[in-house]
């Protein structure tokens, strides 16, 4: 169980976070981010091996993120649809869209064909996944604009009548989700394995949600808590086919540890949540 | 219901001119979708099969929501209220017949409400947000219920990942007018179950105490509150109804139709319980009609996949979802009070 092998299992899952923190700090909040990690993972994966490019992959699958939250933030931010609601009918259309598209590309229902290994990532989504943590970490807390994103989850009347308008800020901060969660999903098929394969993710869009919620709602606490889920993923890759004391460990409850460790906590740790005062409230 | 019914015929049409792009005839994939839905007494049974499930998990995701939370859980709780009967009927085959269906309904329900309690709790009383909690339980249920078919109850006639036969007893068998009538499909006297309870729910939604302290709660927690309803007693005993109604898969699937556990049965009926639920706008008899809508389009989608070369079954998802889409558009004024709570 090494260092590398939990930051590289914790990659999908910090910038799916921090994509969470961005759109839940602005006050809207994002269920959607299993989705939005499935489109990444498709259209990175389909992308890269049309253009025979990791990196070309990887920022379509950006701009793909992008362009869903769009559609989800114009429902939400414009048309003040539930929130929850909203996210769920996102997930639903886009598990039945991904295997649409594919179909008449590959005419598989599901997986992508196998990227040759000269078109993935090594350890690049690692380093940009940590300088991102950094960044935002610094904007979040150094910078005024910083402070226009917690004010926009917080008391968006105040920042409003201090001249910034909170729909902007949650609009961009929407997007800026779309894209981040889209490479979280892209550091799945891109960089954990070497294809698309159906539903993926697996759940970790809501597994980076409880990181964020563990992490109450902090760029650089909702990283450690990713390490920990990330910790708790090796764990159980590295426990499966093993057995302690004569008793082999069936694979199906080792496979459900990260899903327990999820639920543990959030129930266990982080005590009645605190999340911005406005989230979930249109303006 | 008027304005959700437009949200489907919307959703329908939206869905089915996507079908332009994969080189189909939209109305030759609607002609499929009708054919294989109704197309015989077998495809109707089993679009009454769907219609069963859905009609539980759709209560189950409605009361929830009736109390003000989200049930993303049904598909776990149904899992759990399956195995559970699938156990008992494996394990003790030698319950009299009178009695066995029903001691596995009701032991379906206890396990279908445990497993609710449990998102439930957290959420009253540690403040974890129920919808990602439940989403956890869902894939904690999946491995759970594979592991208990596998290791306590494995058919032992044949390789695929199913349980053993429950005891004859506890099917319907003889009295199973349904089956009958539909020519042995999968269609079973559940349907009548689910009828029925849909018609139990909505009498205690609109004309028990209980019902209206649930209502309440869900509307307005701080008012319930003052005027002295338990608002987390009413929404745990809620939640808990949920998880029990969702188990009612388990008679539909395991005593209804394969009398085993088949890992992986069931279609999403969970997920797709929110969209009909939230398509009757959370009335119990709207339910009713909205279930049949999504299972015989269930149906009809399962046969694209060797009907059409290029369409699978998937495609009724993308309904679904704009379904959802629609009527969170169109009610959110229902929901704007609540969107405080969440998170």
């Amino acid at each position: 169980m090494s260092v590398e092998t939990i930051l590289r299992l914790a990659t999908p899952l910090i910038f799916t976070s921090l994509g969470g923190f961005l759109s839940e700090r602005s006050g809207v909040i994002q269920i959607g981010l299993e989705g939005l990690m499935l489109v990444g993972a498709f259209v990175g994966a389909t992308v890269a091996f049309g253009a025979s490019s990791c990196w070309l992959g990887w920022l379509v699958a950006f701009l793909a993120g992008v362009i869903v939250a769009a559609i989800y933030a114009f429902f939400v931010i414009e048309l003040e649809a539930d929130q929850i609601v909203t996210g769920t009918a996102l997930n639903l259309t886009v598990a039945g869209l991904i295997p649409f598209v594919s179909k008449i590309l590959f005419n598989t229902t599901g997986s992508t064909p196998t990227l040759d290994i000269s078109n993935r990532f090594f350890w690049e989504p690692i380093a940009i996944a940590l300088l991102s943590v950094v960044l935002i970490q610094i904007w979040f807390s150094k910078t005024n604009s910083g402070l226009w994103l917690k004010f926009a989850g917080e008391k968006p009347k105040a920042l409003e009548s201090s001249g910034v308008s909170p729909r902007k800020i949650r609009w961009l901060c929407s997007l800026m989700a779309g894209g981040l969660a889209a490479w979280g999903g892209a550091s799945l098929s891109l960089f954990l394995a070497s294809s698309y394969s159906p539903l993926m993710t697996s759940g970790r869009g809501f597994i980076a949600l409880a990181a964020l919620i563990f992490g109450r709602w902090k760029p650089w606490s909702a990283f450690l808590a990713c390490l920990l889920f990330g910790a708790a993923e090796t764990l159980q890759i590295h426990w499966q086919g093993q057995s302690v004391g004569g008793f082999m460990i069936p694979v199906q409850l080792i496979q459900i540890l990260p899903y327990i460790f999820t639920i543990v906590a959030l129930a266990g740790f982080v005590g009645k949540n605190s999340p911005p005062a406005a989230l979930g409230r249109p303006l | 219901m008027k304005k959700s019914l437009i949200g489907f015929i919307i959703g329908l049409v939206l869905a089915l001119s996507l079908t332009l792009f994969a080189g189909e005839n939209p109305l030759h994939i609607a002609w499929i979708l009708m054919k294989s839905a109704f197309g015989s007494s077998y495809d109707l049974g089993l679009t009454l099969y769907y219609t069963t499930g859905l009609i539980f998990t759709g209560l189950s995701v409605s009361l929830a929501f009736s109390a003000g939370l989200f049930n993303i859980g049904a598909e776990g709780q149904l899992l759990m209220g399956s195995i559970a009967a699938a156990l008992l009927g494996v394990l003790f085959p030698h319950v009299p017949g009178f009695l066995a269906p029903i001691l596995a309904v009701l032991v379906a329900g206890l396990a279908g409400a445990l497993w609710a309690l449990i998102p439930a709790l957290l959420k009253i009383y540690r403040g974890s947000h129920e919808v990602i909690v439940t989403m956890m339980m869902n894939f904690i249920a999946s491995g759970l219920t594979s592991w208990a078919v596998l290791q306590w109850i494995p058919n032992p006639d044949s390789q695929n990942p199913e349980s053993a036969k429950i005891a004859s007893s506890y099917m319907f068998q003889d009295i199973d007018f349904v089956k009958k009538l539909l020519g042995d499909s999968p269609a079973s006297l559940a349907l009548v179950l689910a009828l029925f309870g849909a018609f139990v729910l909505w009498f205690v939604m609109k004309r028990t105490r209980w019902g209206y302290e649930v209502h309440i709660s869900g509307l307005n927690p701080s008012a319930a509150e003052r005027a002295g309803i338990d608002v987390a007693k009413i929404q745990i005993q809620a939640f808990c109804w949920a998880g029990a109604l969702a188990a009612g898969v388990a008679v539909t699937e395991v005593l209804g139709n394969s009398g085993q556990f088949r890992i992986g049965f069931s279609p999403e009926f969970g997920f797709i319980g929110i969209a009909v639920a939230l398509m009757a706008r959370n009335h119990p008899l709207g339910i009713l009609l909205s279930a049949f809508l999504m299972g015989a389009l269930h149906k009809g989608a399962s046969d694209l996949d060797f009907e059409t070369t290029t369409i699978t079954r998937d495609f009724s998802k993308i309904i679904q979802g704009v379904i959802i889409l629609f009527v969170a558009v169109q009610s959110y004024r229902i929901f704007k009070k609540r969107g405080s709570r969440v998170s």
